[in-house]
């Protein structure tokens, strides 16, 4: 990151902008959307295309505004997923740590407290993540398999309507500097 | 170095998370082992919630069902439900047996050969991911689940198990993408690899357009893949047409028709046989010798009268035969059933009735 994002995420924190969570709650949280990944597609097998450990991370990032913790968040959820699904280590990993870095880098130049906003920030990295996942799945891992275009565009506009309710249920928890 | 690092530090641990993760899959990829470490630990923490949750949520279930509702229909129901499926897998070895050779030869094989060893598991969660199509079961390697063990149900596959740990397994259905199995159609003999294409149907490769396939035809595992035992239904042809390689096949799975709440992971698999095309799967015992043909009923020995029965199957075979001739209800066609709980009238026939062959080619619809 340069001296000029650097001076802002400084400039936001000292206003106030930058949100602290109970430590319970950066556990909990990403915990309880890889359970619902688990558990609940079991019944509603539509609610399988819900990325709710990514629509979780990415509001960590968000919200912490600071890059570095982003990527740790996202690598951290990211690797328990893999951990809970056939794929390698490190193929939602991946994903989620640039997902996350570059929702955390964004967060320093964007109101991220507009609903709207998040909705298209939410719709956007569900995208990101699918292309980068499906790119690793390709390049490292030589699967030939398609990218689903329409399917994706519809599961993340899904997913950024969570995601605008998700954030908003999670600024609950949020304690502001 | 440290001010490089403290001016870039956002960059550096982005890059220090990316490059270590990439290592970590180049390692996984090319050794072709995984990193259990991380996958016990996540599923050790995991796999008690998922229990905890699935335990909440039958127990919530069945305190409304069993004491507001049914009280002890429903434990009635689990444990006939539990039979019921013992005695579909039982009876598809009996009948994959009988068709075979001949009843008291095929009886005293099935009595020599030792059954496959299973495990019942129960379904406790689903893979992490979209569109994984693998699910946790609460049995693991402290039980003797193992690595590459099928996974089966009374209707058919289900798929297999690519990961145990100690107190879950997860095993991948075999409609996952790359799930692969090797099948043999029951009335061509055709073989083919079953692949699962990430959706409800499986696709059979390797099949050539000159091979005889036809919708409707059943698949059976061959065993050949090492991991199913011969002679498990797989499913359903739904859909064949030429292609350029070779025949463009769709089955689709009997056991995954509906959802999976249990299974049996095969610990000693035991290879069966391939029931021939004019019986059904998993049912359609016979137990009777084949109909006399056409014109040979001169020669049928007689059937003895209730008065003169040899055996109790001939007693009930006139009972059943009264009591439908006294409703006007012909046995063997579709259309009314006759009340077989009313008291036949007395036999009023001569000792020596001539039994009528059984209809031709009346045989229960197919089902997994």
């Amino acid at each position: 990151m340069s001296r000029f994002e650097e001076s802002l995420a400084a400039d936001l924190a000292a206003r106030g902008k930058a949100a602290h969570f109970p430590a319970a709650v950066y556990v909990l949280a990403p915990l309880a959307a890889i359970l619902f990944q688990v558990y609940v597609p079991r019944f509603l097998e539509a609610l399988s295309y819900l990325e709710l450990p990514l629509l979780t991370a990415i509001y960590f990032a968000l919200m912490r505004r600071k890059p570095a913790s982003g990527a740790f968040i996202g690598c951290v959820v990211g690797l328990a997923q893999d951990a809970l699904s056939p794929h390698p280590l490190g193929m939602n990993g991946i994903s989620k740590t640039l997902s996350c870095y570059f929702a955390a880098s964004l967060s320093l130049r964007f109101d991220v407290e507009n609903t709207l906003l998040r909705f298209l920030l939410g719709f956007f990295f569900y995208l990101f993540h699918q292309f980068f996942f499906w790119s690793l799945s390709r390049g490292l891992l030589g699967e030939q398999s398609d990218f689903p275009i329409p399917q994706t565009v519809i599961s993340a506009f899904l997913n950024a309507v969570i995601a605008a309710a998700l954030f908003s249920f999670l600024d609950r928890f949020r304690r502001d500097d | 170095m440290d001010s490089f690092l403290g001016r870039y530090r956002n960059l550096s641990v982005l890059l220090l998370l990316v490059v270590g993760q990439l290592l970590l899959l180049a390692y996984q990829v090319r050794s072709s082992q995984d990193v259990p470490l991380i996958r016990v630990w996540t599923v050790a923490a995991a796999a008690p919630l998922a229990r905890g949750l699935e335990w909440a949520r039958t127990a919530a279930a069945g305190f409304f069902s069993d004491y507001f509702v049914l009280r002890d229909v429903r434990a009635e129901n689990e444990r006939l439900k539990k039979e019921i499926g013992e005695l579909r897998l039982r009876n598809h070895l009996l009948s994959a047996e009988l068709a075979s050779a001949e009843r008291a030869k095929a009886l005293e094989q099935y009595r020599a050969r030792i059954p496959s060893k299973t495990l019942a598991v129960r379904v406790i969660g689903a893979g992490a991911g979209p569109d994984t199509k693998t699910v946790f079961v609460d049995r693991g390697s402290s039980d003797g689940v193992q690595r590459g063990m099928a996974a089966i149900t009374p209707e058919g596959i289900v798929g297999k198990v690519v990961a145990a740990y100690p107190m879950a397994s997860l095993v991948q259905l075999i409609t996952a993408r790359n799930a692969v199995a090797s099948v043999v159609s029951q009335k061509s003999r055709v073989h083919g690899a079953l692949e699962g294409t990430g959706a409800s149907l499986c696709t059979v490769d390797h099949v050539e357009n000159k091979d005889p396939l036809e919708p409707g035809e059943w698949f059976y595992t061959s065993g050949n893949d090492r991991v199913f035992p011969r002679g498990l239904p797989v499913g359903q042809v739904t859909l064949v047409r030429e292609g350029r390689g070779g025949k463009e096949v769709l089955v689709e799975p009997s056991a995954l028709k509906s959802r999976i709440e249990e299974m049996l992971i095969v610990l000693d698999g035991v290879h069966g046989l391939i029931p021939p095309p004019e019986q059904a799967p998993a049912e359609g015992v016979s137990l009777l010798p084949p109909p006399p043909p056409e014109g040979a009923e001169a020669e049928v020995p007689a059937a003895p009268a209730s008065g003169g029965a040899l055996t109790d199957a001939d007693r009930l075979a006139d009972r059943y035969r009264r009591l439908t001739e006294a409703q006007g209800v012909q046995l063997g066609v579709k259309g009314r059933i006759a009340d077989f709980t009313r008291n036949p009238a007395p036999s009023t026939d001569a000792p020596a009735r001539k039994a009528e062959p059984p209809k031709a080619g009346k045989t229960e619809p197919p089902r997994p």
